[in-house]
């Protein structure tokens, strides 16, 4: 059954990146999207400089976000941790916010770094707080403290500076309204960060059998951990440039991936970046199609279905 | 010597819990370390298999520091069972043993006919060849004690360290556990075990270590080692020392 869910997975997400073009305030038939990637086509705008780099945003931004949270859950071995609960997604947006208020002329292509910057910071925090050894709840609820925490920080600045409010509502809840090529072309660099993932699959199933295991077996499991983690926070802070926080996708995606085809990270990292990305083009063909013309943004979607998960997860974590 | 420790002191957050010992271990042999809770035989174990570092002295393999080998190389000359481990999710048992092979495999962990080859046969050695589809979670701790073993032995050490690798285990499977161990051992493999249960070490074992308050009290052959005075000194107990009737080992009964 597990390595059968690869291809099912597969043929979901290429389901749906054509649900994604396909549906929207204006639904088009099949035909009319292969006609709208030429130039000149009635649909070319909705098309191609809409839909499809917003759809392929979307399938990405969800890989890697679930991406991040299997890397953490890996390493600290605790089911309830993943970067947006643990407050390092509003980290760092906390950061872009700060900079869009404070430098409302500056260059957006700096984004991405100010949110690693943020992002950083906020995961030294929980560091600083809840030191190496504290308890999967302790970590948890000390990182949901601190995401709101850091949420009514970006409250404070956009009733202080309202002027710049319309840029930075657009962040909070993490939507992928209006993000198109530019966006993507943000992205792209970040992308190299899935392969340094991949290449630790087999070092992850060693530590998730505890340190003294994984260091007999030749592990090297304070290196491990740390550049896991890097490479979850610089996961996490890319998209968190592009799309705002998105919570949950990471806390929820590894965790029913991890039900699906086992714990092996050979297969579960990959299978996870299909889960996340399956979870973020249906809720945002959801927030898409609810009400048109009016949009949700994406990340109200997940957490409506992520929150009551982590309270369960919550309640069932002894 | 291979294994050897100089003038080791290790312990937890600054607090040295092995005081400046010296030891060198009997190559060939089934070493066991005793003494009562507290007395450091874990931590001076976890020492020698370099999951803690020294705070003071060090440890050596093969007359170089232990912490100067590369871990991979040294993974494939020592092994270590710890006292407990988590439960993981979504792991199958003949996934969990085949772990212990990733010393030698490549960066993607693909096995190849030999690696295949010894998983098959230590899992039949531990008698959990027909759980191999089952979840390690679903398993009871007797039987996940055995799974652990496994992916230990799958490791192919010439050393073995084991941390009271009989807990959680019925008796049944304690004692098929240490003829286990003698047969690995006529193979050629060094075993160095914690172990509760002294009269099981007297009777399994050649070579017993036994520590106190973070020292080494008296090591030797179980006939030198085991005498009412170390009981008293050691364990605070009355008792006596008598033949076991079929391994003729000497065996404690407490007054």
């Amino acid at each position: 059954m597990a390595t059968r869910s690869l291809p099912i997975l597969l043929l979901i997400l290429l389901g749906l990146l054509v649900a994604n073009l396909m549906f929207g305030a204006v639904s088009l038939p099949f035909k009319h999207i292969i006609e709208g990637f030429q130039v000149g086509n009635a649909n070319y705008f909705t098309i191609h400089e809409y839909r499809f780099p917003r759809t392929i945003l979307a399938m990405l931004v969800g890989a890697m976000m679930a991406l991040a949270g299997a890397l953490v859950q890996g390493v600290i071995r605790n089911p309830l941790a993943s970067p947006d609960v643990l407050g390092v997604s509003h980290g760092a947006g906390l950061a872009a916010v700060f900079y869009m208020t404070f430098f409302p002329s500056a260059d957006i292509s700096w984004l991405p770094a100010v949110a690693l910057i943020g992002s950083l910071i906020a995961a030294l925090m929980l560091w600083w707080l809840c030191g190496q050894h504290s308890s999967t709840i302790k970590l948890a609820i000390t990182g949901v403290a601190l995401a709101a925490l850091y949420a009514s920080c970006i409250d404070f600045l956009m009733l202080v500076k309202p002027l710049e409010i319309n840029n930075a509502l657009l962040w909070l809840t993490g939507s992928l309204w209006g993000r198109g090529w530019n966006q993507l072309a943000m992205l792209l660099p970040w992308l190299l960060l899935i392969p340094c993932a991949l290449w630790l699959a087999k070092p992850l199933n060693l530590i998730y059998l505890g340190d003294d295991s994984a260091i007999s077996l030749g592990v090297k499991a304070s290196t491990l951990r740390l550049v896991s983690l890097a490479i979850a926070v610089g996961l996490t802070a890319s998209c968190v440039a592009i799309c705002g926080p998105i919570g949950f996708l990471g806390l929820v995606a590894p965790h029913l991936t991890r039900k699906l085809v086992g714990g092996r990270h050979q297969l579960l990292l990959p299978s996870t970046m299909l889960v996340g990305a399956i979870l973020l083009l249906l809720a945002d063909l959801a927030a898409r199609t609810i009400d048109p013309p009016i949009e949700l943004p994406a990340g109200i979607m997940t957490a409506i279905i992520g929150a009551p998960y982590f309270l369960w997860l919550l309640f069932r974590t002894k | 010597m291979s294994l050897s420790t100089h003038n080791l002191s290790v312990g937890y957050h600054d607090k040295a819990i092995v005081k400046q010992v010296n030891l060198s271990i009997p190559e060939g042999k089934i070493i066991a370390l005793l003494g009562p809770n507290g007395c450091g035989k874990s931590t001076l174990l976890k020492a020698m298999a370099r999951i803690l570092s020294p705070m003071e002295g060090h440890v050596q393999w093969q007359g170089k520091n232990l912490h100067s080998i590369a871990s991979k190389k040294l993974a494939q000359q020592l092994a270590l069972l710890p006292q407990t481990q988590p439960i993981p999710e979504g792991i199958k048992v003949k996934d969990l043993v085949a772990y212990g092979r990733s010393p030698y495999t490549g960066f993607w962990g693909r096995l190849n006919r030999q690696d295949q080859l010894i998983i098959d046969s230590v899992m039949h050695e531990t008698g959990i060849t027909e759980l191999a589809d089952q979840l390690v979670s679903e398993l009871s701790g007797g039987q996940r004690q055995r799974v652990w073993l496994a992916m230990t032995l799958a490791q192919d050490t010439p050393y073995l360290l084991l941390d009271e690798p009989t807990t959680y285990m019925d008796l049944s499977h304690q004692v098929e556990l240490m003829h286990l161990l003698r047969k690995l051992n006529k193979q050629g493999k060094t075993i160095i075990t914690v172990l509760h249960d002294i009269n099981q070490a007297a009777r399994y074992c050649d070579h017993l270590i036994v520590m106190k308050q973070g020292s080494i009290i008296t090591q030797g052959s179980p006939d030198s080692v085991l005498t009412q005075t170390l009981m008293k000194d050691v364990f605070s107990l009355n008792a006596q020392i008598h033949r076991d009737p079929i391994a003729k080992t000497p065996m404690c009964v407490v007054e």
